[in-house]
């Protein structure tokens, strides 16, 4: 493929000297994919302390902190906005796409870069000034915004709402506008490199599920950030420039507030346009690897690869045509509720068709229970446990009493969070070698495993017996509602699980740094893989092959093929004959 | 290692299973005419899904013991692709499934929403403000009284609260109350409004859940069959005071719901 060769020598640039072009305005996609990879790890370790300080306050209202003195009901739901928002946009989308996207998209289709380095260099630059934009929210005149990460006006687009809709409010939304802004140079690049920056031999087809990931989520990012990202600059007008894009007449304690006209559910339809892709935006990355490691370590072939890519497709598109199922409550008219309905359950056939490939690439396997492995398969079971709740929340009819309960938490945190976390920390385990030329150990890695494993059901599975008895999420205190009072319980041990968990999160942090200095030394396949990522030298150099373009012959799970001298034949192997 | 995986796995799905069906914490004894039908399509989704999720969980420990490496059923893997008679039948199987379900539950969904309240049935304004709910009737006009923001004023009361127009004609029997009755076994028409954010007006035994939204008269429809007191809450972030927003529902019979709101059409005289 001409077009290929070309691409990859018009965007080769030769290895850069010095520390700061090296480390810091790198154009290696490498080092970029590290960048994002160590901006994820600090936004996850804060986003995992105020959720921490959220379930404390749960628990004991009134009890003061250390340095922090009492939460306050406003400062609950700051809490909670800003957890998630670091975790959705910080976490869930920098680090299993621009991540290890960034690492290792290039490399596994035989690349030398990304097609665009400084598009992508900028990108994470992005994505960084964002972050720095949205920490000082919380020390701003009033406090960070209270209005939820899904930040619906009224209540976000009026400076009178309350506490932390001041200035909070604005480097919130300011913040998420950068954000797309990087994302959306992210996408653009991760589609063109998949297009055309394939070496020979590595048809669409051949793909590792991974690249296929990565490609898809980076269509739906394109599509679906700068739809946030116009509405986020609309909501900035609402909120400093007088106009009504989001507001009605509304009077806040009485007072006219001067808006007239505007509608609070177009908010909520373009949030949502963006936010039910962002879902996949999180998960589809770790379904990519999942499939991708159940086969590797289970010595054998995934599982329906092309059904595999079509799933993944699927869910892509019907993921746009879902979004009024986040709506079904909001007056919205219940007959768009039918069909936003029907979209939704009809989702749930490619998950599933997933989800029973990855049992029969199980089935009659060879399975090795190394960390990455255990995650893989811990990410199965958290992504059924979290998919079977779906269809509760996609009929409207249940759906009207299950909204805004904590049914709903646990739904979205098993199958959005913690499933994609589960990806994120196999991918870890997994590429570490490849990035860091160690191993990293096993021992904490297995004691990690069962810790979070355990740690996630205990604290995620009470949340749908919290729903089911009409608890409702984003109430600071339990003390008010009779309901909700007889719930303390549930809401105690989850607060203990939750403790033990994010201890627990300590040892793959300490994992990770002593590995990177004292691991045992990595070979250049340490799992006996076989997708173009092992076949060069770890950690890889600049041009990801030394100056050799590798060749493809064959698909990315070619494992315990009959006849050949090892139980895997790597994608640049000699071609295998396939029997007709 | 595997045979720990089968028994975590299949130890967690047990027991959370267990403490679903146990019904330790469940939905409240349901009070309205629809309850029972969502109650039903409830149990059914239940059922359905908690087998999926029963057979996914147990296979996938079952297989993580069977196929361990070094096990006594794994002398070599398979060299297999897949099979796409099998993608074909778990294909239309969850199409099954997940439509047939959708389908069951249509015309719940249906009588709930698509059908307007039949005449004859109990007018009621519910009004949303941060942090409190007004329920407003129309007295014996059957008319409500216009309302206008620039008098809202809740040092006046309640109908200061929402800002009640005393120069309109239809105004002057609006009863405006901090609690909603309603008399059982008549079907009650809801208005749903806000002033300032979105609220949302939930009351878990009635199974009714609907936003309140600024600058929309949202209008919804139950029938509660069994008298009694009621906690509603809101169930929409609107606000510090979000936690705090809660009231009663009071279903009585239709003799006590005519003294109660002759009495305070008295009041207002």
């Amino acid at each position: 493929m001409a077009t290929h060769e070309f691409a990859a020598q018009a965007h080769a640039h030769a290895a850069p000297q010095g520390f700061i072009r090296k480390w810091i305005f790198s154009l290696d996609h490498k080092v970029i994919g590290l960048q994002y990879f160590f901006l994820a790890l600090t936004a996850v370790l804060v986003g995992m302390f105020l959720s921490l300080l959220m379930r404390i306050h749960l628990i004991w209202p009134t009890v003061p902190l250390p340095l922090l003195g009492e939460i306050k009901p406003e400062t609950y739901l700051s809490l909670l906005t800003m957890h998630g928002t670091i975790m959705v946009f910080f976490v869930l989308t920098t680090a299993p796409q621009g991540g290890f996207g960034n690492y290792f998209l290039p490399i596994q289709i035989g690349a030398p870069d990304m097609a665009f380095p400084v598009l992508n260099m900028l990108s994470f630059w992005t994505t960084f000034l964002g972050f720095v934009v949205l920490l000082p929210a919380f020390f701003v005149t009033g406090g960070a915004p209270l209005h939820g990460w899904t930040g619906y006006a009224p209540l976000s687009a009026l400076q009178s709402a309350g506490p932390g809709e001041g200035l909070g409010a604005d480097l919130w939304i300011i913040s998420i506008a950068i954000f797309c802004i990087g994302a959306l140079m992210g996408a653009l690049n991760f589609i063109t490199t998949t297009l055309d920056m394939r070496a020979k031999g590595m048809t669409m087809m051949r793909m590792p599920l991974t690249c296929w990931a990565w490609f898809i989520t980076a269509i739906l990012g394109l599509l679906a950030f700068g739809v946030l990202l116009s509405a986020g600059i609309l909501l900035l007008m609402d909120r400093n420039l007088g106009t009504s894009f989001f507001l009605p007449l509304v009077t806040v304690n009485g007072q006219l507030t001067g808006h007239k006209g505007g509608s609070p559910l177009l908010w909520q339809h373009l949030f949502w346009f963006f936010g039910h892709p962002e879902v996949y935006i999180a998960i589809l990355p770790a379904m990519g690897l999942c499939s991708q490691l159940l086969s590797v370590f289970s010595r054998k072939p995934i599982f329906g690869y092309k059904a595999m890519v079509y799933a993944m497709l699927s869910i892509g598109f019907l993921g746009f045509m879902v979004w009024g199922h986040h709506m079904f409550m909001s007056g919205m008219s219940p007959y768009t509720a039918f069909a936003f309905s029907i979209m939704t359950m009809a989702i749930g056939v490619p998950s599933a068709i997933k989800t029973f490939n990855w049992l029969g690439t199980l089935w009659r396997g060879k399975l090795r229970f190394t960390s990455p492995m255990l995650f893989a398969i811990g990410f199965v079971s958290l992504f059924v446990t979290g998919g079977i709740s779906g269809p509760f929340l996609a009929q409207p009819v249940l759906d009207i009493y299950l909204h805004e309960t904590y049914f709903v938490i646990a739904h979205f945190h098993l199958i959005m969070g913690v499933a994609s976390i589960f990806g994120i920390f196999a991918a870890t385990y997994y590429w570490f070698p490849k990035m860091f030329g160690r191993m990293m150990n096993e021992t904490l890695g297995k004691l990690h495993f069962w810790l979070t494993f355990v740690g996630a059901y205990a604290i995620f599975m009470p949340m749908h017996y919290y729903g089911m008895a009409a608890g409702l999420r984003r109430y600071s205190q339990g003390t008010e509602v009779a309901w909700i009072q007889h719930l303390l319980p549930l809401q105690k041990f989850i607060t203990i699980a939750a403790f033990v968990t994010i201890a627990s999160q300590f040892i793959f942090v300490f994992n990770l740094f002593w590995s990177m200095k004292k691991g045992k030394k990595a070979s250049d396949n340490p799992w006996e893989a076989t997708t173009l990522e092992w076949t060069t030298a770890t950690p890889p150099p600049h041009d990801n092959f030394g100056g050799k373009t590798p060749v493809v012959r064959n698909g990315p799970y070619e494992y315990s093929v009959p006849g050949a001298s090892r139980d895997f034949v790597m994608q640049s192997d000699e071609e295998i004959k396939k029997k007709h | 290692m595997g045979l720990v995986l089968l028994l975590v796995i299949w130890l967690i799905t047990l027991v959370s299973t267990y403490l679903f069906i146990a019904k330790t914490w469940w939905l409240p004894v349901g009070a309205s005419a629809a309850a029972a039908g969502i109650d039903h399509h409830f149990t059914t989704t239940f059922i359905l899904m908690g087998a999926v999720f029963v057979a996914a969980q147990l296979a996938l420990g079952w297989f993580a013991w069977k196929y361990r490496e070094g096990g006594a059923s794994s002398k070599g893997a398979e060299y297999s692709h897949g099979n796409v008679t099998l993608e074909a039948l778990w294909t239309v199987l969850t199409i099954v499934l997940f439509v047939g379900m959708n389908l069951m539950s249509r015309s719940i969904w249906a009588s709930e929403r698509f059908d307007s309240a039949k005449p004859g049935a109990v007018q009621v304004e519910v009004t949303g403000m941060q942090f409190a709910w007004y329920f407003r009737y129309p007295g014996p006009d059957a008319k409500f009284g216009a309302t206008k923001p620039e008098l809202e004023d809740a040092s006046l009361g309640s109908a200061g609260a929402l800002g009640l127009d005393s120069n309109d004609p239809a105004s002057k029997d609006d009863v405006v109350s901090g609690v909603m009755v309603v008399p059982v076994n008549r079907e009650i028409e809801v208005i749903l409004r806000a002033h300032d954010v979105i609220h949302s007006f939930f009351v878990p035994a009635m199974r009714f859940k609907q936003d309140a939204v600024p600058g929309l008269a949202i209008h919804m429809h139950f029938t509660p069959i069994q008298t009694g007191e009621y906690e509603m809450a809101c169930a929409e972030l609107c606000g510090l005071g979000h936690y705090k927003m809660h009231g009663i529902v009071k279903v009585v019979s239709q003799e006590e719901f005519d003294q109660w709101l002759a009495a305070r059409e008295a009041e207002k005289q």
